[in-house]
């Protein structure tokens, strides 16, 4: 760990401030994850600048939208009787995160914000184009069991990265359509979810479309039309405090067996969270049976590539996908 | 020995830990928890290739940071005095050499000590180390078993050693597998592993003058860490002082003295002050050794009715460049089961790599994954039931060496194990027994391990006010060592364990053997028996030579002591005390040191732990998830000293067994030689969720012939087994036999 300067603005515009006017300035919440990359000197913000007292810390039900500030622990959110009421989903994402511990400490906003778990991004001693664009990427011809297998380069260039977003708050506020609240020296802006994370791209050292000195201030998730038929499935190493090998995030509004709406995001397959918008489309209208879940599951798997040690994603995720929807329809 | 001659267990069967207390409330003090005013804090630095040497190294802006006391690398060490003068141009050490820290600039294994950064405060030790510049030139490195296989030899050591055990074996007739009526053959892996105790290493070393030299090591012996470091340092072996009162998990990783120590106490001498060095826990992968990733092939041959004609077994084990790490992987199998004709091979193949180490059960918890992995695919090509083929083959005395047991219940533990599981009610076929969607399976195995006694002393103290200070430098890593000398000493001296303390992990008490190889009971807690046995012995001729002495007339045999008084006989209403004797005499505290160790039954009898663990498993047929439902454990060790805490060395053996067959592997980025799992994220162990109910049971009966108390080791056999019988479970519950641990998603699917 590198020595830093550590300030405690009193207000938001000026955390903003001192963030958007210093290259070196970064803002610290719950700090589960930036304390373990300044560890590692992997981050080494000049200065930190603690938000942890601004007024963001609020649930509230407004018309249409449950608004959540981005200081909120995951914790409060997971215990929150009328989050759970509302949207089950986030409190199944929630709780199938890390540890109690951590979800104690972790903010949601910090949560949007954690980095890849890849092993090369945190080995200094290893390429990483995340780490240092252009030196490569090490998981590419490396170990890659955890990788990626949607939105990942058909021919790899220098610029390559097959990371994963670890985050699955975000795989759940996907599917539920979220909107991210920002606030930056220019104003304040919405993000909807599915852009807030991006793909390499040739950048993979930028995770999201956050302006530099933009902080994240609530997001917003629209009334849910599927309080009743949700499921987050995780498939991971072990029962708890592991990050998904894949995971699904199964949200259906079905009327007399009947598929009016549903929403499905997929986690630890893709640089972020991975929408499956053609197999969304496929089902709506459909009569619920695991043939057409089946079905959707082919669909969403098109386009998918697997790496040397990752290929049985293909085979786990369609499985998942299937019984994701399987238990948010009650299906048997 | 005639009889085992320790008393009943009263008044209390299950001792607390006698530590707890310190423990949970976080009073008991760990090595890097010793205070010291001028303590100065050290970071290691380690190379970042496999193989190669430092062309360079700038530490000038390290030592021009703020707090920085010293820089030291191989440029300018101190120097350990027993290393042989450095050769120009600098030579690869020969195998055999053990590791030598900042002996010059050639690179053996990534992850390597190449030099240590001392400041004021260990952040500034932090920073400054990272401003470090080494320029390497590499070599090429050899780090993958499996390319490099064929590269496998007899190792040196037993080339040298014509009675090494790990000399080809044959038994019996060469011909027996050819001609087997049924042929069975298959390869199994158990990857690196680690042991990861929570409590990372962690050393102070303070040079209390030129020639006195005292640490607060992590480690598993002081008394041989006392020896290795005075050998290192050429100093009088009592001028070294090691201290490991309480270790926070260790599993083997604490056996040896690992290169960290040395460099905090090389640092120790430059700086001239107390050194601090803990291992963060990326560290932890190549500091301390590891379960070495080994190769076995394992061939049976069989009758149609179950009975093992014929055994081969080969095991190939990793190890370093510069080192031979030998474990007994292929052991298990010449005494586990009746089979007239047995051969094993034993082959280690060196790579650039750090040198591997024993973690729990080595060599047996990997030799039996292979062997009981194989009994169980026998079984299932004979439809025979996986117990029944066990019990057919169960060896009434040892086929190694054609000598009875000193005792083996393992009849009893199937017995015992299969009802309470209720193994009755497994269906034979694979992926026949479900429920709610899951696949469930059944698995066992069998589990031994060797019975181990090593020389040791203790010293026991009854203090005038007649409470008891009981004292050996052995250790306790866990298991309760404390708690169970105690209750030994209670029993032998029938005075309250309230009234008891007992000293461990000081190298300035009686010689003990360190913690390892479950010897610690056998071993120490036969020295304590002799201790206290001696001390009534001589407090009762003290007692019977006071004038007038109710135990003057008393018959040995008959004496009865209860909380410290001394009653003649059980109908005795009348008594004298400890403190009344000692009072008499004038005498402050009466003492005796013991030792104890094997004598000739070593050679009459074959001696052995046994048990078996019986597994419940549930497979997600749609992900491949594995989870452990329901585990009965079951041992036969001789006489179980404390209930509670054996009971929970038990369960600590079957989660780690649990770990190895299920998710712990240290992967390694073979182009750059290097680990890729370098923490808790990417290595994983159990978790409490993973860990179900977990039901263990003892024969509990003394082994008469090992030892005056009855008891062998329970440490090892906990584990050992359990990954076979987690495996075989998978294979009941999918119909898909892993022979490649750990027993991941991707397996499966």
């Amino acid at each position: 760990m590198k020595p830093f300067e550590y300030v405690r603005p009193s207000t938001l515009q000026e955390a903003i401030e001192l963030v958007a006017t210093n290259p070196k300035a970064q803002f610290i919440a719950g700090g589960t994850n930036l304390i373990d990359l300044m560890k590692h000197n992997i981050a080494a913000p000049g200065k930190l600048v603690d938000i942890n007292h601004l007024p963001l810390k609020k649930i509230e039900k407004r018309d249409g939208f449950l608004r959540i500030g981005a200081l909120v622990l995951n914790s409060e959110v997971a215990s929150h009787k009328r989050v759970l009421a509302s949207h089950p989903l986030l409190v199944q994402a929630l709780n199938a995160g890390a540890s109690g511990q951590l979800r104690n400490m972790a903010t949601v906003g910090g949560n949007l914000l954690q980095r890849t778990r890849c092993p090369y991004f945190y080995d200094r001693a290893f390429p990483c184009n995340k780490r240092i664009p252009g030196s490569g990427c090490g998981a590419l011809g490396g170990i890659n069991r955890m990788h990626a297998i949607f939105g990942v380069p058909e021919k790899p260039d220098p610029r390559s990265c097959i990371a994963v977003h670890p985050s699955d708050l975000s795989v759940a506020l996907s599917a539920l359509e979220a909107t991210v609240w920002v606030q930056g020296p220019h104003g304040e802006r919405q993000i909807p979810m599915n852009d807030f994370h991006r793909l390499p791209n040739n950048r993979p050292e930028q995770d999201t479309t956050l302006a530099n000195g933009e902080l994240i201030t609530a997001v917003e998730i629209p009334d849910a039309v599927f309080p009743k038929h949700v499921h987050y499935l995780k498939v991971r190493d072990r029962a708890s405090y592991a990050f998904a090998l894949v995971s699904v995030a199964a949200a259906l509004d079905i009327d007399q067996n009947r598929i009016k709406t549903v929403r499905l995001a997929m986690g630890g397959v893709a640089h972020k969270p991975w929408r499956l918008f053609e197999a969304e489309k496929l089902l709506t209208g459909q009569t619920v049976s695991e043939t057409i879940f089946r079905q959707a599951a082919e669909v969403a798997m098109q386009g998918a590539r697997a790496f040397e040690h990752n290929a049985y994603k293909l085979k786990v995720a369609p499985n998942a996908i299937v019984q994701a929807l399987k238990l948010a329809a009650s299906l048997s | 020995m005639a009889n085992a001659h320790l008393p009943p267990a009263e008044p209390e069967p299950s001792l607390n830990r006698v530590d707890g207390r310190l423990k949970v409330t976080g009073a008991a003090t760990y090595s890097a928890e010793y205070p010291f005013d001028n303590l100065a804090h050290a970071v290691l630095i380690t190379s970042t290739i496999a193989k190669g040497r430092i062309t360079n190294i700038n530490a000038k802006p390290a030592e021009a940071a703020p707090g920085v006391l010293a820089v030291i690398s191989h440029r300018n060490t101190p120097g350990v005095p027993a290393y042989p003068p450095l050769k120009q141009p600098a030579e690869r050490a020969p195998i055999g050499t053990a590791f030598r820290v900042f002996y010059d600039e050639l690179i053996y294994f990534s992850g390597q000590p190449v030099a240590v950064v001392v400041a004021q405060t260990l952040e500034q030790a932090q920073q400054a180390a990272s401003l470090v510049e080494i320029d390497y030139q590499t070599e090429t490195h050899q780090t993958d078993f499996v390319a490099n296989r064929s590269k496998a030899a007899i190792a040196m050591n037993v080339q040298r050693n014509k009675t090494s055990p790990f000399q080809d074996y044959d038994r019996g007739d060469p011909d027996a597998m050819p001609s087997a009526e049924v042929k069975l053959e298959a390869t199994y892996t158990i990857p690196t592993q680690h042991h990861q105790p929570l409590e990372p290493h962690a050393i102070i070393a303070v040079w209390e003058a030129d020639d006195k030299l005292t640490v607060y090591d992590k480690n598993q012996g002081v008394k041989s860490a006392q020896g290795n470091l005075a050998q290192a340092f050429k100093l009088p072996r009592d001028n070294v002082k090691v201290n490991a009162q309480f270790i926070g998990g260790a599993f083997g990783s604490g056996i040896r003295v690992w290169p960290h120590t040395v460099a905090a106490v090389l640092a120790a001498k430059q700086v001239k002050r107390p050194v601090k060095l803990v291992l963060g826990r990326e560290l932890m992968f190549t500091s301390v050794g590891y379960r070495p990733f080994t190769e076995q092939k394992l061939a049976i041959g069989a009758t149609k009715t179950g009975i093992l004609t014929a055994i081969m077994h080969e095991g190939i084990g990793q190890t370093s460049a510069y080192e031979e790490h030998l474990e007994r992987t292929i052991l298990a199998t010449r005494a586990m089961y009746a089979c007239l004709n047995v051969s094993t091979r034993y082959r280690l193949l060196n790579l650039d790599v750090n040198t591997p180490t024993w973690m729990r059960g080595p060599g047996d918890a990997t030799g039996m994954f292979a062997l009981e992995s194989a009994l169980d695919e026998l079984a299932f090509a004979l439809q025979l039931d996986p117990l029944e083929l066990r019990l057919r083959n169960h060896a009434d005395a040892d086929p190694e060496r054609n000598l009875p047991w000193s005792a083996k219940s393992l009849k009893e533990c199937y017995r015992m194990g299969s009802e309470q599981f209720g193994w009755k009610n497994r269906k034979p076929e694979p992926q026949s027994m479900q429920t709610d969607g899951m696949l469930v399976g059944y698995g066992m195995a069998s589990s031994l391990y060797g019975f181990h006694r090593h020389p040791s002393k203790a010293k026991a103290m009854m203090q005038a006010d007649g409470s008891v200070v009981v004292q050996s430098a052995t250790m306790d890593i866990g298991p309760g060592t404390g708690t169970a000398m105690t209750q030994i000493a209670a029993r032998m001296l029938g005075v309250s364990p309230k009234k008891i303390r007992f000293d461990l992990g000081d190298s300035s008490l009686p010689d003990a053997p360190g913690q390892n190889g479950s010897a610690t009971i056998p071993s120490v807690g036969s020295a304590v028996h002799d201790a206290c046995k001696a001390l009534k012995n001589k407090l009762l001729i003290l007692g019977a030579s006071m004038p007038g002495s109710i135990l003057s007339s008393a018959w040995p045999d008959e004496i009865e002591i209860k909380n410290g008084r001394i009653y003649p006989n059980a109908e005795s209403r009348s008594s004298v005390s400890y403190a009344d004797i000692l009072k008499y005499h004038k005498l402050p505290q009466v003492e005796m040191t013991e030792e104890s160790k094997s004598g000739p039954e070593r050679d009459q009898y074959s001696m052995y732990s046994f048990g078996c663990h019986f597994v419940e498993v549930h497979v997600s047929p749609v992900t491949g998830e594995v989870r452990v439902k329901r585990v009965v454990t079951c041992a036969d060790v001789g006489k179980i000293i404390n209930d509670k805490t054996a009971r929970s060395q038990s369960i600590g053996g079957v989660v780690g067994g649990i770990g190895m067959a299920l998710m712990e592997e240290s992967v390694m980025d073979h182009r750059y030689g290097r680990y890729v799992t370098s923490d808790f994220a990417s290595y994983h162990i159990p978790v409490h969720a993973d860990i179900p109910q977990i039901e263990v049971f003892f024969v509990d009966q003394p082994d008469v012939h090992v030892n005056p108390i009855g008891a062998k080791g329970l440490g090892e056999i906990a584990i050992v087994g359990v990954a076979a019988a987690v495996a075989n479970a998978v294979f009941h519950a999918t119909g898909k036999r892993v022979r490649e641990l750990p027993i991941t998603v991707d397996k499966l699917v």
